[in-house]
């Protein structure tokens, strides 16, 4: 724990010497902004929720997760300080909960900078809170789906944008099984067997359950196992790399 | 400290290291030579764990190294090659990082780092990030985090690359003062550094170690060990030959022992033959042996057949 605890601190505190944060941060409330209240019409739709701010995530971190998440390994690799780090009383196992912990936690302080949506929708109206919990819960998860998978090719790579390129790719395959005009596309020749099993594999499917307000046990269980699959990977990405 | 045992590493089809076994002890310095590609930095990469051997085991301390990782990372001191380090981190924090992961906490902390920042020559860089530093100070931060700990042993990737002729100085001394109760490896292409700071030395060559002695027998199997070098008013060539094999050079001569074995008596019989002669002597000195030239023979044939 205090290895894994001292790698995490370093790992803030690097996003933070850095502009990557302040412009990350800036550029992620911003949108949130403009995607909520204007393209997602807010004030048109007549409800208090905070539905037309949680929609669009899974589209908002496609291109903003993998820009946190692309040095975690690639950085280490092409600077060389992978070989300190990892001769040093370090598991391989521990470094790689660390990255992934300290940008988790990153971007659950620019998810909860998002607070004033939700003041702004409690001034207006009487929203159900509980459903915007569970929004957020989602949308955490949601974060550390595509962060694993972000993790996974930043290994994979001493090159940070083909670790941005193959995280965005392979983010969006992971929307577009589920969403609404492929699903249609796919009912029409396809059993609707094939067509759940393929949404299944879906993050969209499985966001719109906490939108509804809905934790249910099996969406959980598979943001947790799609992070756990893909850092998984990472170690082997990175044990394959050391044996050259 | 350190036992390895037939160490085998390849990559695809080239076998970078070919069976290497050596072992250090505590109190040794080891100077580890070879040519760019031989295989010094990947042996010193699979002692410190960071790459499995193909074939082969590494103990550290009595740990093997594949089998109990940490306990034998936590012996261990390592500078990589190039030393890299954190930029973004300022030499301060980046020795508390490394002080921390080393299992340093409050003022054990606090004492160990002040401690490498004497050692080490940062007093005067404490707050600037790394990025910011010349290559000399980026070279000692690192040297410095891999002493934070005080290891047993001690793996540096040519500590002194890189840094000018009076760092080289200080870090060679530093080599040799720590390497009284320490295991020290460090690679190296610069062969003085052999003479200033190794108790034993190891050429490597495509993976092989070609020689394994101390500095003293590696002098010795200079061709020039045991040459007398004389210049003086008189001497000819014709008569110094009676010695030995003559080479003739600018202002005075080089006479080789006919047998080696023999060599210390040939700076005397230099002296009888020039009182015999009366040649007034300007300069007269026995060669000890120069360790480029061992290594030039050793290594070069192969580098041109490559």
């Amino acid at each position: 724990m205090r290895v894994i605890r001292t790698l995490v601190k370093r790992e803030l505190a690097s996003y933070f010497s850095s502009p990557i944060a302040y412009v990350f941060l800036v550029i992620f409330l911003l949108m949130t902004g403009f995607f909520t209240f204007t393209a997602g019409n807010f004030f048109e739709r007549g409800e208090a929720s905070l539905a037309s701010f949680f929609g669009w995530h899974p589209w908002l971190y496609l291109v903003l997760v993998p820009a946190v998440g692309m040095r975690l390994w690639a950085e280490e690799r092409r600077s060389g300080t992978l070989e300190l780090l990892l001769t040093m009383p370090v598991a391989t196992w521990q470094a790689i909960i660390a990255k992934f912990l300290a940008s988790w936690i990153f971007l659950a302080v620019a998810l909860a900078l998002t607070f004033p949506a939700v003041l702004t929708v409690n001034v207006l109206g009487d929203p159900d809170n509980g459903v915007i919990v569970a929004g957020y819960l989602g949308s955490f998860f949601l974060a550390g789906a595509y962060l694993a998978i972000t993790c996974m090719t930043s290994a994979m790579t001493r090159n940070q944008v083909v670790a941005f390129i193959v995280s965005v790719v392979l983010c969006l395959f992971l929307i577009l099984a589920g969403f609404n005009p492929v699903t249609d596309l796919l009912t029409r020749w396809a059993s609707p067997a094939v067509v759940d099993t393929v949404a299944a594999f879906s993050v969209v499917t499985h966001y719109d359950g906490f939108q509804r307000g809905v934790i249910d046990l099996r969406d959980l269980v598979f943001f947790l196992s799609i992070i756990g699959f893909a850092l998984f990977a990472t170690g082997v990405v990175i044990r394959s790399h050391r044996a050259g | 400290m350190i036992q390895i045992e037939n160490l085998v590493k390849s990559f695809g089809a080239k076998r970078a290291v070919d069976g290497v076994s050596f072992a250090v002890e505590r109190g040794e310095v080891l100077g580890f030579l070879g040519p760019n590609g031989a295989g010094k930095s990947t042996t010193m990469r699979m002692i410190t764990g960071f790459m499995p051997p193909t074939s082969g085991r590494v103990k550290v301390g009595g740990y093997d190294v594949m089998e109990s990782p940490l306990e034998a990372k936590r012996l261990i001191g390592y500078l990589p090659e190039n030393a890299a380090a954190y930029p973004d981190m300022s030499v301060r924090g980046f020795l508390n990082f490394a002080a921390e992961l080393r299992g340093l906490e409050g003022s054990a902390r606090k004492k160990a780092v002040n401690h490498v920042i004497e050692l080490c020559f940062l007093d005067s860089v404490l707050h600037q990030s790394i990025e910011t530093l010349s290559k000399g100070y980026k070279h000692r931060t690192c040297l410095a985090q891999a002493l934070i700990h005080d290891p047993d042993v001690l793996i540096m990737d040519e500590p002194t690359d890189g840094l000018d002729p009076n760092q080289k100085h200080e870090v060679r001394n530093l080599i040799r003062e720590l390497g009284h109760n320490k295991a020290i490896v460090f690679s190296t292409h610069i062969l003085e550094e052999v003479d200033a700071a190794c108790t034993r030395a190891i050429i490597i060559d495509r993976g092989r170690i070609v020689v394994n002695g101390t500095p003293e027998q590696l002098r010795g199997m200079s061709e020039l060990c045991g040459a007398v070098t004389l210049a003086a008013r008189g001497a000819t060539e014709e008569r110094l030959s009676t010695l030995g094999r003559v080479e003739k050079l600018n202002g005075g001569f080089r006479i080789y022992p006919r047998d080696k074995a023999k060599a210390a008596q040939l700076a005397q019989e230099v002296v009888e033959l020039v009182n015999h002669y009366g040649w007034k002597v300007e300069g007269m000195y026995s060669e000890r042996g120069e360790l480029d030239e061992v290594f030039r023979r050793i290594t070069l044939p192969d580098t041109a057949r490559r």
